[in-house]
């Protein structure tokens, strides 16, 4: 088990996001958690990078080391835990390449980064061509590249990402996907994937937990979460 | 047309104050949306700082024992008092600020203007009521140039800040540390997320800050040498006008900025009576942002994002 998630219980103020919830991650594997607007996927997310304060009693291992000792930038720069968050969060007034080389501020491996950064290039050539382009200017699949970049750049042993497919056209919604695909098998990063676009997620993904209201409320691995007819009649439009 | 040039001269002496004192507020208020309203007595005690270091400097030269010459002085003083002041802004920043990263800007600003009298009042505590005249350094030489008196310190005055202003548009532009800061400026929240101990950059941006401040105080002493606990206060707020003029958060803004305080301040009293000068001047820096609230540089509206 590299990650390992138990009782995990945040609250913003006195709503409950999550009301203690249990998963974990193996290494290389692909993991998705789906779930309605608002059942604390995003939450889940941030709970693990540190963006949000979990209540007493949460317990979060990576690697059998307690995950909660560290703040959120070191959760990216000691355990190479990466997020992509909702949204995509560019720094639109810097450039694609300075994106890339902010993600790399705490690494000290410095001698790996341009070969890093050219990987980055290999996977998505896209954006090569807009190297010194502010990423503001970028399109929205362009921007969603970007920012799997960054991520890769900063730590890639897990990937957490937030709705990657998020107001991308069907086309380049697949090529993301294939992307992410191909960094999971050539590097081994482990990936947690929250999606609205159920079908699309657990398609792409070995195991699959569904959340509701705060709550896991059913797991399994993909295959027979797509054809159980809760999930079917809830997310994936009869 | 020689009074002109005089007072540009002047102007450009007198606006690298306010450039260097804003350049702080601007840099804080772009990472971490605060105004430090403890700056203007951050220059203070750079200013006080600088003129201990001088002094013993000076001190120690006349005892023969090491014998060096004021130049030599000056940019020690500059340098060390820089490190010195560097360390009030960063416990500045940690004692005053940090808790208060989350509460409302209301309670950060008060706390900046607590910081202030505390820093003044400790320093009449510590040096007493009496002025403090800080030591010449250097010679004060005056050329003329076809009728425009022009000395050497107001030369050093301003190359020396556009010197640094330099090194800080380098150091913002070509380093990771300040390509954090323009992502701070940007998306405070996520730059944790990139690995970067946000922290550490506030720390830095406030020690830069102070640091500057410091300069100024120096340059401040060389020109006008008598120190009093109360100086940085109305430098402080023009300062802070300078930075809302040049658009909250912009290094080029607060730049530009502040010299055009400086030329206003000047020109107004080339031709009005000087005691009207802050009545005339400061109307017209309350039209331009009548006209322009958003200063010179800045965005017309927020456009940082919260988690």
């Amino acid at each position: 088990m590299q990650l390992s998630v138990e009782n995990l219980r945040v609250s913003y103020g006195r709503i409950k996001a999550l009301h203690g919830i249990d998963f974990h991650l193996d290494k290389g594997e692909i993991v998705c958690i789906i779930g309605a607007n608002g059942a604390g996927k995003s939450t889940t997310l941030r709970a693990i990078s540190r963006m949000v304060p979990v209540e007493p009693g949460s317990r979060m291992t990576y690697m059998g080391q307690d995950l909660l000792k560290h703040p959120a930038d070191r959760v990216v720069s000691r355990l190479g835990i990466s997020h992509v968050p909702e949204g995509r969060r560019l720094f639109g007034n810097l450039t694609v390449l300075e994106n890339l080389q902010l993600a790399t501020f705490a690494r000290k491996d410095r001698e790996n980064i341009p070969a890093d950064i050219d990987r980055v290039f290999a996977i998505f050539p896209r954006l090569q061509e807009r190297v010194s382009q502010k990423s503001g200017t970028l399109s929205g699949g362009e921007q969603q590249m970007l920012a799997i970049g960054r991520a890769f750049m900063s730590g890639r042993k897990i990937m957490l990402l937030d709705e990657p497919s998020m107001g991308l056209a069907p086309l380049l919604m697949l090529s993301v996907f294939k992307a992410l695909r191909e960094i999971n098998q050539r590097e081994g990063t482990t990936i947690l994937l929250v999606e609205q676009n159920a079908r699309l997620a657990l398609q792409f993904s070995s195991r699959g937990y569904v959340l509701e209201n705060g709550s896991l409320v059913l797991q399994g691995n993909s295959a027979e979460l797509l054809a159980n007819p809760d999930v079917k009649k809830a997310y994936l439009g009869g | 047309m020689v009074f002109f040039l005089q007072n540009i001269i002047n102007a450009l002496q007198w606006g690298s104050f306010y450039a260097m004192i804003a350049l702080g507020y601007s840099m804080v208020y772009s990472i971490l949306m605060l105004f430090n309203f403890a700056h203007g007595d951050i220059f203070m005690v750079g200013a006080y700082i600088g003129f201990g270091v001088a002094t013993g400097l000076v001190t120690l030269s006349a005892t023969g024992f090491i014998a060096l010459p004021g130049w030599v002085i000056l940019v020690l003083t500059i340098l060390l008092s820089m490190f010195l002041t560097s360390f009030v802004g960063m416990i500045v920043e940690r004692v005053g600020y940090r808790p208060l990263r989350d509460a409302p800007r209301a309670s950060a600003a008060i706390t900046g203007l607590m910081i202030g009298i505390i820093l003044e009042t400790g320093n009449l505590a510590l040096m007493g009521a009496r002025r403090v005249s800080f030591p010449p350094l250097i010679e004060s030489v005056t050329y003329n140039i076809g009728g425009v008196f022009v000395t050497n310190k107001k030369i050093l005055i301003v190359v020396v800040s556009l010197a640094f202003m330099l090194a800080l548009h380098l150091f913002v532009q070509r380093t990771r540390y300040g390509m954090a800061m323009r992502a701070m400026a940007f998306d405070f929240v996520v730059v944790p997320l990139m690995g970067v101990p946000v922290n550490t950059i506030a720390r830095l941006t406030f020690a830069i800050g102070s640091a500057l401040a410091a300069v100024a105080g120096i340059l401040f002493g060389l020109a006008y040498p008598v120190l009093d606990p109360y100086m940085g206060i109305v430098f402080g707020w023009k300062a802070f006008v300078a930075a809302i003029l040049g658009g909250r958060g912009s290094i080029m803004g607060a730049t530009l900025a502040g010299f055009l305080l400086g030329f206003i301040e000047i020109f107004v009293a080339m031709i009005f009576p000087s005691t009207l000068r802050d009545l005339i001047a400061y109307s017209i820096i309350l039209l331009i942002l009548v006209f322009r609230p958003h200063g010179f540089f800045g965005e017309p509206y927020s456009a940082r994002l919260r988690l």
